[in-house]
């Protein structure tokens, strides 16, 4: 079942390769004009212009805070463990670790991010137990040296600002609290 | 008192003294405002390609000063006036690299062979009438097309020299398209001028001027002649639609693959200038040189702001040319090298032959 395609001799005129001169020159006529009078332009001044971006984006991951800007993240490792790129080192806080609240576990000691190495792949995000670290909409990430590049905790914190979601350690808290007063009303 | 001097000096010199002092200036002056116009080609290029293509084009570089300057210094960022200067300080900057397998000789005399010939070709050309008693032309030759096309074809050798030098299959390709390419149109471009002497019966330039000051632009008289220049011109120049010998997609980079830094730059200038060049003597040919038919600006100058503002009206009609040339590089797709061999041959010299053929015969029967 060929299809025959009807190709038609070409005439005369349209041999002559002129029509086709001449409808070049009025296509690209015509995008000029449009590009310097009628504001036509496809681009964007980068620094100056930014695009909005979309719902979902995948930025920067950030540590985010819960609203009483205490650290959700638990140094449970699993972003460190699933980070394909190896980006994410976690230094867990050991025996007797600090904490910055009552009833809270445990808290990374150091968490770094080398955005030289993160892919943006959001594995970290998916994988967190804790809803402790999100890709947000950063994507121009610069630097003079190596270093500049990798995020401690107290900067990926200042960036990631506050998330609601789980709260994990506020209702720790609670329990606690009514584990106090009798009978339980859990 | 120094004047004085001067002066004195001036007269004390020989015709021949004289005739090489004004000279040196003349062409120090005509080389000088060709590299200017080849720098600013290369800014209207990616501009005009920018604006076709839904684009800004260069709106960035400037000097650190400039933004001190009120209104007028942002105007000009935005035009990129200051990009050729920036580009030409890269050019001399950057570290000028031979590679290890080029025959070294040939590699570095390649962009000198290519930018000379592109810079003799305006020896001819006149670009005003008089200021004074000097004619504003370098040399009056009674020859001087026929010089053109002898320098013109000289360009070849420097394409070719440098893909042979390079020792790379990329710029042996772009020369031997080169060659092939320029030797073809050298052939109908050379023929599509002859009707032109014929109408006006004088080889040189400033005559030929003269008679389209008594009668019409030649444009008028023989469109076929230019449009067949025009094309060939468009090959000659190695531009688009016939820009093999430097073809990005298929050679990398053609003849000048190689190349880095000054050196490069020597081929980019020899293309500009030929452009230049070639827009020049079209102007010449077809379009009455320095001369407007009206308000007395076809007479040779007595004064000098006349003169002043008909060499304005010859490089007018050179940068109008300019742009068209810019203009039809963003349009056309490359030809194929057989659909390029069969039009130069096969439409283009036959075309030439029947020009002139018919012009001749016209000519006899209205004599």
């Amino acid at each position: 079942m060929a299809i025959t395609v009807d190709r038609k001799p070409l005439t005369f005129w349209e041999r002559l390769y002129l029509p086709a001169i001449i409808g070049g020159l009025k296509v690209t006529m015509r995008h000029a004009w449009r590009t310097l009078f009628q504001g036509g332009k496809v681009t964007m001044e980068y620094p100056e212009q930014k695009w909005t971006l979309p719902e979902g984006y995948r930025g920067a991951p950030y540590l985010v805070r819960d609203q009483e800007g205490n650290t959700k993240c638990v140094s449970c490792q699993l972003c460190e463990f699933v980070c394909p790129p190896k980006a994410i080192r976690i230094t867990p806080p050991g025996n007797n670790g600090q904490v910055d609240r009552p009833n809270a576990e445990k808290m990374p000691l150091e968490f770094e991010i080398n955005f030289l190495r993160c892919i943006y792949c959001g594995f970290c995000q998916e994988v967190c137990p804790e809803e402790a670290i999100f890709l947000q909409k950063d994507y121009s990430l610069t630097g003079l040296t190596r270093q500049e590049l990798v995020y401690n905790k107290e900067k990926l914190l200042a960036l990631g600002g506050v998330s609601p979601g789980i709260q994990k350690w506020k209702h720790k808290l609670e329990e606690a609290k009514e584990q106090e007063t009798f009978p339980v009303k859990i | 008192m120094d004047l004085h001097f001067i002066n004195s000096w001036y007269y004390g010199l020989s015709p021949t003294g004289q005739l090489a002092l004004w000279s040196v200036v003349k062409i120090a002056i005509a080389i000088g405002v060709l590299h200017g116009i080849a720098a600013y080609a290369v800014l209207v290029e990616r501009k005009v390609s920018a604006w076709i293509q839904d684009r800004v084009g260069p709106n960035r570089v400037a000097p650190p000063f400039i933004k001190y300057v009120p209104v007028l210094g942002p105007i000009l960022t935005r035009m990129g006036i200051f990009q050729p200067l920036a580009d030409g300080l890269k050019f001399m900057l950057k570290e000028d690299f031979t590679p290890a397998g080029v025959r070294k000789a040939y590699f570095w005399l390649a962009p000198a062979v290519a930018v000379i010939p592109s810079l003799l070709v305006i020896a001819v050309i006149p670009f005003g009438s008089q200021i004074g008693s000097q004619k504003m032309v370098i040399a009056d030759l009674n020859v001087g097309i026929l010089y053109t096309f002898g320098i013109v074809s000289l360009g070849v050798y420097g394409i070719v020299l440098a893909g042979y030098a390079a020792n790379s299959k990329y710029s042996f390709l772009g020369g031997i398209r080169s060659s092939a390419q320029m030797i073809s149109y050298e052939i109908a471009m050379g023929m599509s001028v002859i009707p032109v002497f014929l109408i006006c019966g004088n080889l040189n330039l400033n005559q030929i001027i003269s008679w389209q000051v008594q009668n019409h632009w030649l444009v008028l008289y023989s469109p076929l002649s230019f449009i067949i220049f025009l094309v060939a011109a468009f090959a000659e120049t190695n531009r688009t639609p016939f820009d093999l010998p430097e073809a990005e997609t298929e050679l990398v980079g053609g003849y000048h693959t190689e190349y880095g830094s000054m050196k490069f730059a020597l081929f980019f200038l020899a293309e500009y200038s030929n452009m230049v060049a070639t827009a020049g003597m079209m102007v010449t040919l077809f379009f009455g040189g320095w001369t407007l038919p009206f308000g007395g600006l076809d007479q040779p100058a007595s004064g000098i702001g006349i003169a002043i503002l008909q060499i304005l009206i010859f490089l007018a009609k050179v940068c109008a040319l300019m742009v068209v040339f810019i203009w039809v590089r963003w349009m056309f797709p490359r030809f194929r090298y057989d659909q390029l061999m069969d039009l130069g041959w096969r439409r283009f010299v036959p075309l030439a032959l029947a020009n002139i053929l018919i012009t001749a015969l016209v000519l006899w029967a209205k004599s």
